[in-house]
């Protein structure tokens, strides 16, 4: 294992350190519980969106907190959903008297630690809902598995209901928005290299030069299956026709097409994706009217990509062009 | 052993504590398998803390200890597994305040209380591929024996079993569920950690029962 880290147990502690000397002018950084908030908050009036989850996704989630965005973020350790106390502290600490509202990627636990966090808000009387993001086509949604895996739609749910958040959206407009929003996106992606957990320092899974993994999520575990590595337009092609038949997606629709870099692979590459993702997205009679391209949601170093496609209207489009001022994702503001 | 005490609540943590350090690889790669590698970490992390806050404080009942445990591991563990956990020895502890030592039919409803505990909070049911299989087959192997030890003598190798009859099982629930076929062959590393949990439990009994047979 080679890495940039001192020591595993201290890598998730440093690297909020880093953050927070990095970025004070937006954020606010706890250790003891970590999670980072707004510099500005609580907001008076406004709903706090809080999300979080395992570290190794970055810049996801401390990366999107800032105006326009998340109010705060819980990481865990990595690959590790946060725990209750973290979500509680976060909670309280953007509670601005207009409630809170969690977003939550379905894993049985982010599903359970932010469900008892939730539990022990409302005991104190704050008013919290949660918004589920569930948009991975490689996982069959059925009662004989535990759902499907929030991946990249995460990142753009982030950006909208953060927008509308910050347009005085009340928490049931921001949970009606989520579920429309968790209703129109899915994501599919894939691997050529694994990545290696600091603290068991080997690597997830072995792939052979000429191998690569199909339907993968973004905790290095190998996808539903192995397959031979292909070129990217045919790869773009494997990953594109799911996602399209799942929805489906119809003719004439407006779409926002993000290709996002599992952590390891370069932004050259991305576009190579991006090039044949647009191209059948055309085929199919979509317009494609809004794009993402870069490393959003990763999977430490794993080579590889995802593919998210969100059905747009026009309120969607206006959040999505709406100023954002985070760490990682920056737009349309004038300081 | 005819009860089982706060000393011996204390020793079971403990020996639980003990088994997981030395299984942290074991597990971890267990989870490398069908999952994210980090079970090993996460329950070795948990139950580091736990045993340090046991030394420095004092509980008066057996409800008070069960419920340091189960907070200390729900805001150390993270994954599904410290709510689980937590939960566990949450529910135990709710059926055990106030006392200082339980009969055996009363530790007895104590672990089905937790094992119900994770069942309803992970929706999981035998056959799943999760904790569940160790830990039912274990509870119900607590009536097979009345005396203490033998009974948990039972329920361990009962955990046993059942752990690694989740080798040819397809996950249903938890992370392993998204690999479908794929997580066929493959012990839960769930499982796993649940049955050294009742291991130590009977490691436990079998210390104190030597120890009473030597100051005969």
């Amino acid at each position: 294992m080679k890495k940039l880290i001192n020591a595993a147990e201290n890598l998730v502690r440093e690297a909020l350190e880093g953050m927070q000397a990095a970025h004070a002018d937006r954020i606010r950084v706890s250790l003891e519980p970590f999670y980072a908030v707004r510099r500005d908050a609580p907001i008076a009036g406004k709903v706090g969106l809080v999300s979080g989850g395992g570290s190794g996704h970055e810049p996801m989630h401390c990366g999107y907190v800032g105006h326009g965005m998340l109010d705060a973020a819980c990481p865990g350790q990595i690959f590790t959903s946060p725990t209750p106390d973290q979500i509680v502290e976060a909670s309280q600490a953007v509670n601005g008297g207009a409630g809170v509202l969690h977003i939550v990627k379905n894993y049985t636990g982010d599903m359970m630690n932010f469900e008892l966090a939730a539990e022990m808000l409302r005991a104190e009387g704050l008013a919290v809902e949660t918004v589920v993001v569930d948009d991975d086509v490689a996982v069959e949604d059925s009662r004989y598995t535990a759902g499907r895996r929030g991946v990249g739609l995460t990142v753009l749910m982030e950006k909208l209901l953060g927008a509308a958040a910050e347009e005085r959206a009340t928490v049931p407009d921001l949970k009606r928005l989520g579920g429309l929003i968790r209703a129109s996106g899915r994501s599919m992606g894939m691997a050529l290299t694994p990545c290696t957990v600091p603290q068991h320092g080997k690597p997830s899974f072995a792939l052979a030069d000429d191998e690569m993994e199909l339907g993968i999520g973004i905790h290095g575990e190998p996808g539903r299956r192995r397959a031979k590595l292909a070129s990217a337009d045919d790869v773009t092609t494997m990953l594109m026709e799911p996602i399209l038949g799942d929805l489906p997606f119809r003719s004439g629709e407006d779409v926002l097409l993000f290709v996002n870099g599992m952590g390891a692979t370069p932004l050259i590459e991305l576009y190579v994706v991006y090039r044949k993702a647009a191209q059948i997205a055309s085929q199919y009679g979509l317009r494609v009217t809004r794009n993402l391209i870069g490393t959003y949601i990763t999977s430490l170093e794993m080579a590889g990509c995802s593919i998210t496609l969100l059905r747009l209207n026009e309120q969607l489009s206006k959040l999505w062009d709406a100023p954002a001022d985070t760490p990682a994702l920056r737009w349309g503001y004038r300081h | 052993m005819t009860e089982f005490t706060l000393d011996e609540a204390r020793l079971w943590i403990r020996a639980a504590a003990d088994l997981v350090e030395r299984d942290i690889v074991r597990l971890s790669e267990l989870d490398t398998a069908i999952g994210d590698a980090d079970h090993g970490f996460n329950m070795q992390r948990g139950f580091y803390a736990v045993r340090k806050k046991l030394e420095v404080t004092v509980s008066e009942d057996l409800g008070s200890l069960f419920r340091l445990v189960g907070m200390t591991l729900v805001s150390t563990v993270g994954g599904a597994s410290g709510p689980l956990y937590g939960g566990f020895f949450l529910a135990m502890a709710k059926v055990t305040d106030g006392k200082a030592c339980l009969e055996k039919d009363e530790i007895c409803t104590a672990l089905a209380a937790g094992l119900n505990d994770i069942k309803r909070r992970g929706k999981a049911e035998v056959g799943d591929k999760t904790m569940v299989d160790s830990l039912s087959p274990a509870v119900a192997a607590l009536e097979s024996a009345t005396e203490l030890c033998a009974a948990f003598r039972a329920a361990a190798d009962a955990a046993k079993t059942g752990a690694e009859g989740t080798i040819p099982l397809e996950a249903r629930k938890g992370r392993a569920s998204y690999f479908g076929p794929r997580s066929i062959g493959h012990q839960d590393p769930g499982a796993t950690s649940s049955w050294l949990l009742f291991e130590a439990l009977a490691s436990v009994c079998q210390r104190a029962a030597e120890k009473e047979h030597l100051s005969y």
